[in-house]
């Protein structure tokens, strides 16, 4: 098992306000590391932060390092742009294109690195929407809007979109928060299957949900790193008070 | 990662091109402005302020009586445009649950975007025939100019004051019109004021509704049912004319409307910035 | 909800009635143009519109398609130049810049829409023409004179040039709002391309494409500007009366312009009415833009802004 993030000393800051302190860890590959906290602990600005989001944000600043695949993602000969390519990254509030297909919205990412071929598309486009669980139930009309189908069905598209351009890592913040309790079921399925061939990291502030779909949790606090590890071991046997005083319920 | 490479040389030259667009529709803006006080600070002098306008070979002249017609005229305009414009706005931002309301709107956009030269002869048909071309007319055609900019700005700036200090003026037992007229409108008057001096910024530099209801006119006022002088159509006819120094006043009178005009729009977008923090 | 207070209704029913004046004041507008025009359209009919002569003096004949022709084809031109440069303005202001700059630009746009359009006239006499004819007309011409566009005589004014100011003069409109709709696509949609690997300009193709209806009922009412912009374009287009220019460099007129140029000279009726009738026509060409217009700017976008020329 090896590694497919390395975080060394990350903060990040809005403007004054330093969001993130210090973070430092390491994310397995081909698992899913569950990122947990209370509302404002920096869990959205960490996974932001790994693909290079939080500094489009104004006064948004970062330093620190991430390094992906070995090499440091915020080095300066680096190209954000490319980075953001081999990350699929899903939205707490779905955001397909309204004004595209279905088809289309998959086929977007595609498009974008010049992929032309309308066969090829095809094929990408089904296997893609096979992954998401949605194939079945919107290949019968892939050419109605994609903001046609319900918020659960929406999410799968969005996240069939993410991995067309066949990514290496999942980021996916609080995929689920914006759903209904049958799409998050359906949605917690996916996320394990996905772990097979993807790194997944997922942000949630639903405890359950990191104890039933990850592998690894991390539990942030006022931008801190307070507890990393398996998740059993981390909800079984917090090694920290204050990690204890989260995960049952005694605050956030 | 050619295909890569391209998207980039793609992405540089449609941002540079952008910008690009930006400075080339900004050129003409200076343009205008450095050419009207270059070329119209030389024409101003005392005798600018004070003399009428000259007569066809007349050396000298000035635009005093064009001055006085413009303000005349704006004058009027606004008499009828800004109570109308007021009182409709008012109704619009107040009772805007009013089936009435929606068609009122639509076509007070509509009328916006009219024309002003076919107001003009609006002005032309209902007024000059009766009295002759004259202040009136033109004052007549300028208010319907004015109207839908003052009915907008007007229900904007109302619409803007919070739902609650209406709420609490009414727990206090006010009648609803008292509130309106006191509590709201006094809550709303900055956007109400900036309105209405846009609003007369704009029917200042209209000259075509002017042409087709007044016509030109070289000397003082001389009655309600005389024309007047205009600065906007000076500058037509002026700048058009062969005469040289009817060309340097046409300048001059340039230099003086768009002060006026500019100084009132640079003011007014100054002073409303602070909504849009 | 019952009221009780007399003067609330009274004070409701007043500001209706006084706010109703538009109704009005429009149809008391096509009312009198209409009145107006009779003579003309009695004598005429359907001719006028299709009508190529326009002579007041011998044969007293009057036609308007030259003028049609001559509003369409300068507003045309003015759409092919402003459109791309106003959105080039909305998307530099919306997607490529810092917000602070982004104020003091917009705000020196829109000072372009607050200067009157006989200023633009006189700048476009003196400092315009000299500068098209030298600098961009006559080495046009020495590159592609065999083309008929670009033959004839070179003065500096006339169809090309009006196209030219009356881009300048709709630029402002244009990118104002399409840079509010711009503006007011979720920044979800931004994010979801980004964080698909896009450069800013494929970016800013999706917030395009998201807000086309902002987009497209800016570029009509831009239209509606150009076509009824009268003092800047009768002032360097030349106003010549034919049913087709020799070339872009050739003089020609438009609705508005004739009749700001001969209405004050029309000494008798049957001119009157003709001019009148013009009036009506570029009227009904209006009306219909500015309708459409509103029907597509209205559900799209709420204006709050600035109005010079709205």
């Amino acid at each position: 098992m090896s590694y497919k993030f390395e975080i060394e000393n990350l903060n990040a800051w809005f403007g004054s306000k330093h969001v993130l302190r210090d973070i430092s860890m390491k994310i397995r590959e081909k698992a899913v590391t569950a990122i947990i906290g209370p509302s404002g602990c920096g869990k959205t600005t960490l996974i932001r932060c790994i693909n290079r989001m939080h500094e489009i944000g104004p006064n948004a600043r970062v330093s620190g390092k991430v390094l992906f695949n070995g090499i440091d993602i915020y080095a300066a000969d680096v190209d954000p742009v490319q980075i953001r390519r081999k990350m699929g990254m899903v939205f707490q509030k779905p955001n397909p294109f309204p004004m595209m297909s279905i088809y289309d919205n998959v086929a977007a990412g595609l498009k974008l690195n010049g992929m032309r071929n309308r066969e090829k598309l095809d094929t990408v486009v089904e296997r893609s929407l096979k992954m998401a669980i949605l194939w079945d139930e919107v290949k019968d009309d892939l050419n109605k809007s994609g903001a046609s189908l319900s918020g659960g069905q929406q999410q799968r598209l969005c996240i069939a979109r993410a991995l067309a351009v066949e990514p290496e890592v999942m980021l996916m913040d609080e995929p689920a928060s914006a759903l209904d309790p049958i799409a998050t079921a359906k949605l917690e399925v996916l996320i394990r299957m996905l772990a097979k061939d993807y790194t997944v990291v997922i942000v949630t502030h639903n405890m359950q949900q990191a104890a039933r779909a990850a592998d690894f949790t991390a539990f942030l606090y006022l931008g801190e790193l307070i507890e990393y590890g398996p998740t059993k071991a981390l909800f079984e046997n917090p090694e920290n008070e204050l990690t204890e005083k989260y995960i049952t319920g005694q605050f956030g | 990662m050619d295909h890569y490479t391209v998207r980039k040389i793609i992405d540089r030259s449609m941002r540079i091109f952008a910008y690009l667009a930006l400075i080339v529709a900004l050129i003409p803006l200076f343009s205008i402005i450095g050419e009207v006080f270059l070329k119209g600070v030389s024409s101003v002098n005392i005798n600018f302020f004070t003399q009428p306008s000259p007569t066809v070979g007349e050396a000298g002249g000035g635009v005093a009586n064009a001055i006085q017609g413009t303000l005349i005229t704006v004058g009027l305009a606004s008499l009828i445009g800004v109570p109308l414009g007021l009182i409709s706005g008012i109704f619009l931002s107040e009772y805007s649950e009013a089936k009435i309301s929606s068609p009122i709107r639509f076509f007070n956009d509509v009328l916006s975007g009219f024309p002003s030269i076919v107001v003009g002869i609006f002005g032309y048909a209902l007024i000059v025939r009766a009295i002759g071309f004259s202040v009136t007319a033109a004052a007549f055609a300028l208010a319907i100019i004015m109207l839908p900019i003052v009915t907008r700005t007007t229900e904007e700036a109302m619409k803007l004051v919070p739902a609650t200090v209406r709420e609490a003026a009414i727990a206090l037992g006010v009648p609803r019109w008292r509130t309106i007229v006191t509590v709201v409108l006094s809550g709303a008057k900055k956007g109400v004021a900036t309105g209405i001096l846009l609003a007369v910024a704009r029917i200042a530099g209209e000259s075509a509704p002017i042409l087709v209801t007044m016509g030109y006119w070289r000397w003082w006022f001389a009655g309600l049912n005389q024309p007047v002088a205009s600065l906007t159509l000076n500058i037509y006819i002026f700048a058009i004319s062969p005469f040289e120094n009817w060309q340097v006043l046409a300048w001059g009178s340039a230099l003086v409307l768009v002060m006026l005009i500019l100084g009132i729009n640079i003011i007014v977008r100054a002073a409303t910035r602070e909504k849009y923090k | 909800m019952k009221k009780f207070s007399k003067g609330d209704n009274l004070f409701k029913l007043l500001t209706a009635v006084i706010a109703s004046s538009i109704f009005l004041i429009l149809g008391l507008m096509i009312y009198e143009l209409a009145v107006g025009s009779r003579l003309s359209i009695q004598r005429f009919g359907i001719e006028f519109l299709v009508g190529t002569k326009w002579d007041p003096a011998i044969t007293q004949v009057f036609g308007a398609l030259p003028l049609i022709l001559g509003t369409l084809a300068t507003s045309a031109i003015a759409l092919l130049i402003g459109v791309p440069i106003s959105l080039g303005i909305g998307l530099a202001l919306s997607e490529f810049s810092p917000k602070r700059f982004g104020f003091a630009f917009s705000f020196l746009v829109e000072l372009l829409a607050a200067v009157p359009s006989v200023i633009y006239g006189l700048w476009g006499i003196f400092t315009l023409i000299p500068f098209l004819r030298n600098n961009i007309y006559l080495p046009l011409q020495a590159v592609f004179g065999f083309f008929p566009l670009f033959s004839g005589l070179v003065y500096g004014g006339g169809v090309l040039t009006a196209g030219i100011v009356l881009a300048i003069m709709i630029i402002p409109t244009i990118s104002a709002i399409s840079r509010d709709a711009f503006s007011a696509v979720p920044n979800t949609q931004r994010e979801a391309m980004i964080s698909l690997g896009a450069t800013k300009w494929e970016t800013a193709k999706t917030v395009m494409s998201y807000a086309r209806t902002g987009v497209i009922g800016a570029i009509i009412l831009g239209l509606g500007r150009a076509v009824g912009e009268t003092m800047a374009v009768t002032m360097v287009i030349g106003n010549k009366f034919q049913l087709l220019p020799g070339s872009l460099f050739d003089a020609w007129y438009t609705m508005s312009a004739i009749i700001a140029n001969e209405f004050t000279e029309a000494t008798y009726d049957l001119y009157v009415s003709a001019l009148i009738e013009v009036g009506l026509t570029l009227f009904f060409i209006a009306l219909i833009i500015n309708v459409l217009a509103r029907l597509v700017v209205w559900r799209s976008l709420r204006l709050v802004r600035g109005i010079a020329r709205e």
